[in-house]
């Protein structure tokens, strides 16, 4: 019971280590680049969830003062996560772009097929 | 100048930023070489006025926007970040005018602006990281930083660059991504980024949650020991730099891994190091075991590396090892030696990749097999190479053993004589990796391929022996670098619990 | 001569020849002049050492401090009496070898002259530096000097044989002296707060009986230029090089350095006297002992003439330790002695083998049949140096023996007289049959071979002939006018 309630009140956070697993496994387990930078993805989601989870107060409003409220949201990690999702957009778009650059050199975007190809030389 | 003068820290950052927006702009390579010139030029000026205003006295704090730290971000100068900001602000100095040949010679004339933009969006993000108090801000710097990294890897001519800076991409971001949820379970225990405020509010969140700051320690020492090219972490930097153009090669073995060092030294000793008390946790045990296996397994993996470029990759994770094993080490003599050993490692990595890029400007190849005989064809650079190898070797009188004695003494402190022994042993290994390119550039009878060459112009020639006079000057006049990381390392080591 | 102050003499004696480094290859074309400059500058660099040796006599210790490198150690130099006498021995030795190395080098027309002739230039600066160094971090950074500058001299010849012992050589003499002697200096630091050297020792009462030996211990086999067993085989190793180079080795510079260096730290780092206390005399006495011994049964067995003379280096060598190691003042004397008489009777005996060589071709014992008839003088020579080997009188190798000999009954040092009597006899073992066979064996048949050009052969080159008679002579000289060496060894233990 114990249990169940442990992870109810922080099931946020399990998605997140999950999120954080899933991402790093796909990046180590696959051999195709473009599946690589999807694990990738997933695994810098994990950590938008990581911030935005504590910013909630519970019973809080939205950060706009007003006599009325004495309790809000943490503002903070949604600025920081904006920032957060820019450079993993970023990440993405360069690495997508290395794919495609490979994908011209090599002709494939398989790991294993690259590196016998480099070999051969 | 009185206006400037309390800027300098925004400075520091801004013009090399816009530099890097201009250059971008200007599409012409050879005025994208002048922008990024100036802007390298300038920055010496600027991290040498704020070295000399935090030795005079205190930190500097610089409120960006006006913001009131903890609220707002913080830039914090103190003397071990100055030091920092002029040795990279200096080596980008004293590399950039050999860029304009070198790149010229190695990159399509139409992405020369953009290699350009890319130097000094990547200089910003360095010095970004060097120069601010603020935990998050530091990890935008690190991606901006590492992003224009990725570019001027995959800019090599060699399509195994491409590679190499895919590879860097996914690791580079799994090390940022690593630190950022570091420094989110610091937030979230602190509510605070700002490195002075969450150390002054670690005290008391490790009372009362002691597991989250052992885990955001964790994440923090993986994250940025993946940056750094701590072994067996560093799998990511021998192709990058072997197959990066030469001087996107020079300037991120000089300045990049120290940086990522510089701040794992931060977070140690100016973050945790108040609160936690490393001799309970295995830290202190964990880096001075990772860096001698480093030191050993990456200078035995260089002996047997044809491509030069990638032996001196190897030698650079070998050298990161000092460097880690002085924060392991710990004390006031071991820090001093990683914090100088900082410089000096900049200092000589750099010329011997200049010269590599020299070698490779004239007769297109780093393999050694290719080097045969070149010495007495290019005298002034194969002699800077041979110098600057004994650097990496540490023989006194250069800027590489005042590093070793630094890390011997501190270790004979701490630990004891064995670990002298080792860090004395691996050294040999330099020898036979170093002596080996000595032997085949000026022992052996010319190769075909390098019957025509001769020294390089004067615009990448002078860069090479102003570093190359450097590791002697720094090897026998101490005061500029060792003194200052005493400086540091005092204040650094003062601090802890 | 306001101007020639001991302490501008000293810088200059360091000047000079790093000068001549860089003047040798401007006259790369013009090997008369470029030899010329080696000449003059031996010649005013022995005058030069010679100038110092007035002051240091009268008591003056003329020092010079460059900047402050580490915490409390300096770039710097002080001239004390057994730098003096290792420079004098250095500095005038090279006048000598200049001269032979040039008729050695013209007349086996050897490549890469302008090479040589700057390397050893360095080389002969490092030792200088070796020789005034006020502080181990000053003496360990030419002692690496010295190292890196005769490694293109060792692999002279370039082929895959030259640069394999070229390659030995580099990692054992670096090798040791990074893993061993730096760690010593770096704990010597850390223990005694300083590492310039102080009559009388720095260390005394600052470390325990076990540290000071680990220390002995590191310091004694990180000098590996000392040559102590088990690191000598850079020594041997060595030989492939040019006889003259064999000379700078052997007698001039590197293993004087290496033992200049073992007495240095023995005399002026630990204190002899702090030493006798700790009671390290026994073992130290054991492993200089067994060096002496092994390496002379080993020379024995040589045949190859340059090989013998390489492992009589190695036992001779550890003589110098040894005198170090009995502990008693007298033989310390007796061990400063010895590094000056070894120098010059060991040069005498390099010198005769290269001239062998240059006229005849021969590399073997077993050849030497009958030589000395065609070579009266080098034979002559060849045997004045072997008798100083072995320690007869008149020559110089007699004085250190006897003086060690002479501490070794004072202390009581049995094992030590017995090493020295033992040694003495198989020195004469492999040295006077060599002389035997020159001398008094008749000389092959001629062979009616083509190419058996050494049945015409004579004298070497009169160069050649100059230098080891004067060498020769010097070996006897000593013996006659220790005055000076003695005076110096005296003043260094302070009597």
């Amino acid at each position: 019971m114990q249990l169940v309630k442990t992870f109810a009140e922080h099931y946020n956070y399990v998605i997140t280590i999950f999120l954080m697993m899933a991402g790093l496994y796909i990046v180590v387990a696959r051999g195709n680049m473009v599946k690589k930078l999807i694990g990738l993805s997933i695994f810098q989601t994990s950590v938008y969830l990581l911030y935005i989870t504590p910013g909630k107060i519970i019973g809080g409003t939205a950060p706009i003062l007003d006599p009325a409220f004495t309790v809000y949201s943490n503002p903070l990690p949604h600025v920081l996560i904006l920032t957060a999702i820019v450079v993993g957009v970023a990440t993405l778009a360069l690495g997508l772009a290395l794919v495609v650059r490979i994908n011209e050199c090599y002709g494939t975007i398989e790991e294993d097929e690259i590196f016998a190809k480099d070999d051969d030389q | 100048m009185t206006a400037v003068m309390p800027h300098l820290p925004a400075l520091q950052i801004v013009v090399p930023l816009l530099g890097a927006i201009l250059a971008g702009f200007l599409r012409r390579g050879p005025t994208a070489f002048a922008v990024a010139l100036a802007v390298s030029w300038l920055m010496p000026f600027i991290a040498g006025a704020l070295l000399w205003q935090v030795l005079g006295g205190g930190s500097i704090s610089y409120r960006l926007g006006g913001w009131q730290p903890p609220y707002g971000i913080e830039y914090r100068v103190d003397v071990f970040n100055a030091f920092v900001l002029m040795l990279v602000s200096v080596i980008g100095a004293v590399t950039m005018p050999y860029a304009r040949r070198s790149v010229a010679f190695e990159i399509d004339e139409g992405r020369q602006a953009w290699f350009y933009c890319m130097y000094l969006l990547c200089l910003t993000g360095l010095l970004g990281i060097t120069i601010t108090g603020d935990a998050f801000n530091a990890f935008v710097f690190l991606e901006v930083s590492a992003l224009a990294t990725y570019v001027l890897i995959a800019a090599g001519r060699d399509r195994r660059a491409l590679l190499a800076s895919y590879q860097y991409l996914i690791m580079g971001t799994i090390g940022a991504t690593f630190y950022v949820i570091g420094v989110g379970l610091l937030w979230v225990v602190t509510g605070s980024l700002n490195f002075v405020d969450v150390s002054a509010r670690l005290a008391e969140a490790a009372t009362v949650q002691p597991r989250p700051v052992i885990t955001a320690l964790a994440f923090l020492t993986v994250g940025v020991s993946l940056k750094l090219a701590l072994f067996p972490l560093h799998s990511w930097l021998p192709n990058a730099y072997a197959y990066a153009p030469s001087f996107a090669t020079t300037f991120l073995a000089a300045t990049a891994t120290k940086v990522a060092v510089y701040l794992l030294i931060r977070l140690y000793f100016s973050v945790f190091g108040p609160t936690l008390n490393f001799q309970k946790l295995p830290v202190s045990e964990l880096i001075i075991g990772l860096s001698i296996a480093a030191m050993f397994a990456a200078s035995f993996i260089a002996i047997f590396q044809t491509n030069l470029k990638r032996m001196l990759a190897y030698s650079s994770v070998a050298q990161i090892g000092y460097i880690t094993l002085g924060i392991g080490i710990a004390n006031k003599a071991g820090l001093t030696g990683s914090i100088v050993h900082l410089a000096n490692h900049a200092v000589m990595k750099a010329a011997l990749f200049l010269a590599l890029g020299a070698v490779f400007y004239r007769i297109g190849s780093v393999k050694l097999h290719d080097l045969s005989g070149i010495g007495p064809k290019m005298p002034l650079t194969m002699a800077a190479f041979v110098v600057a190898g004994f650097g990496i070797i540490g023989t006194p009188g250069t800027v590489g053993f005042i590093s070793k004695w630094y890390l011997a003494v501190g270790a004979l402190n701490e630990v004891g004589w064995p670990l002298v022994l080792v860090i004395m042993a691996s050294s040999l290994l330099a020898v036979i990796y170093i002596g080996r390119v000595v032997e085949v550039a000026w022992f052996r009878d010319p190769s075909p391929t390098c019957i025509g060459a001769s020294d390089p112009p004067l615009s990448m020639l002078i860069p090479l022996l102003v570093l190359t006079a450097a590791t002697i000057w720094f090897g026998i006049d101490t005061q500029w670098t060792a003194g200052i990381a005493g400086k540091a390392a005092g204040m650094l080591v003062g601090g802890l619990k | 001569m306001t101007w020639a102050t001991p302490e501008c003499l000293l810088i200059a004696a360091l000047i000079i020849p790093l000068a001549a480094a860089l003047l040798i290859p401007l006259f790369h074309r013009w090997p008369n002049l470029r030899e010329t400059v080696t000449l003059i500058a031996a010649v005013l660099l022995c005058l030069t050492v010679i100038a110092l040796l007035g002051p240091v006599l009268s008591g003056v210790r003329p020092q010079w401090s460059g900047v402050e490198v580490l915490p409390g150690v300096a770039f710097a130099f002080k001239l004390e009496p057994l730098g003096m006498l290792f420079a004098l021995i250095a500095s005038s030795l090279w006048i000598v070898n200049s001269i032979y190395s040039i008729g050695y080098m013209r007349a086996n027309k050897e490549p890469r002259q302008t090479t040589y002739y700057v390397c050893f230039a360095i080389a002969l600066a490092s030792t200088m530096g070796v020789a005034f160094a006020e502080n181990l971090f000053t003496l360990f950074l030419f002692y690496e000097m010295l190292t890196i500058s005769t490694y293109p001299l060792v692999t002279h010849r370039r082929d895959s044989e030259a640069m394999a012992s070229g390659r030995l050589y580099l990692i054992l003499l670096l090798g040791t002296s990074m893993v061993l002697f730096l760690p010593a200096i770096a704990a010597t630091y850390v223990l005694a707060g300083t590492i310039d050297f102080a009559p009388g020792g720095i260390l005394g009462g600052k470390a325990s009986g076990a540290t000071m030996v680990v220390l002995l211990v590191l310091y004694l086999f990180g000098i590996g230029k000392a040559a102590v067993m088990p690191f000598h085989f850079w020594l041997p190793a060595a030989m492939v090089a040019p006889t003259p180079v064999s000379a700078l080795l052997h007698a001039v510079a590197v293993v004087k350095a290496g033992v200049f260096c073992v007495v240095k730290v023995m005399v002026m780092i630990f204190g002899v006297d702090a030493l006798a206390a700790a009671g390290q005399s026994g073992w130290l006495t054991v492993v200089a002992g067994t060096t002496v011994i092994v390496a002379s049964v080993v020379a024995l067995k040589q045949d190859n003439l340059k090989r013998r003379l390489a492992y009589s280096t190695v036992s001779q060598l550890s003589y110098v330790v040894l005198g170090a190691a009995i502990l008693a003042p007298i033989s310390v004397v007796g061990a400063a002695m010895h590094i000056a008489a070894h120098a010059w009777c060991k040069i005498t005996l390099f010198f005769a083998a290269g001239s062998i060589y240059t006229a005849a071709h021969l590399t073997e014992v077993s050849q030497l049949n009958g030589i000395g008839r065609r070579m009266p003088w080098t034979m002559a020579a060849f045997a004045i140096g072997a008798l100083g080997m072995i320690g007869v009188p008149p020559t110089a190798g007699f004085l250190g023996k006897w003086f060690m000999l002479t501490g070794a009954m004072q202390t009581a040092n049995w094992l030590a007289v017995a090493i020295m009597v033992v040694s003495t006899v198989l020195n004469a073992g492999y040295f006077l049959p060599i002389v035997f066979r020159a001398f008094f064996r008749a000389p092959p048949e001629p062979t009616h071979d083509a190419h058996g050009g050494h049945e015409v052969h004579g004298e070497a080159p009169w160069p050649i002939v100059l230098a080891l008679t004067a060498t020769a002579i010097g070996a006897v000289a000593l013996f006659f006018l220790p005055q000076i060496p003695l005076a110096l060894a005296q003043m260094m233990i302070g009597r």
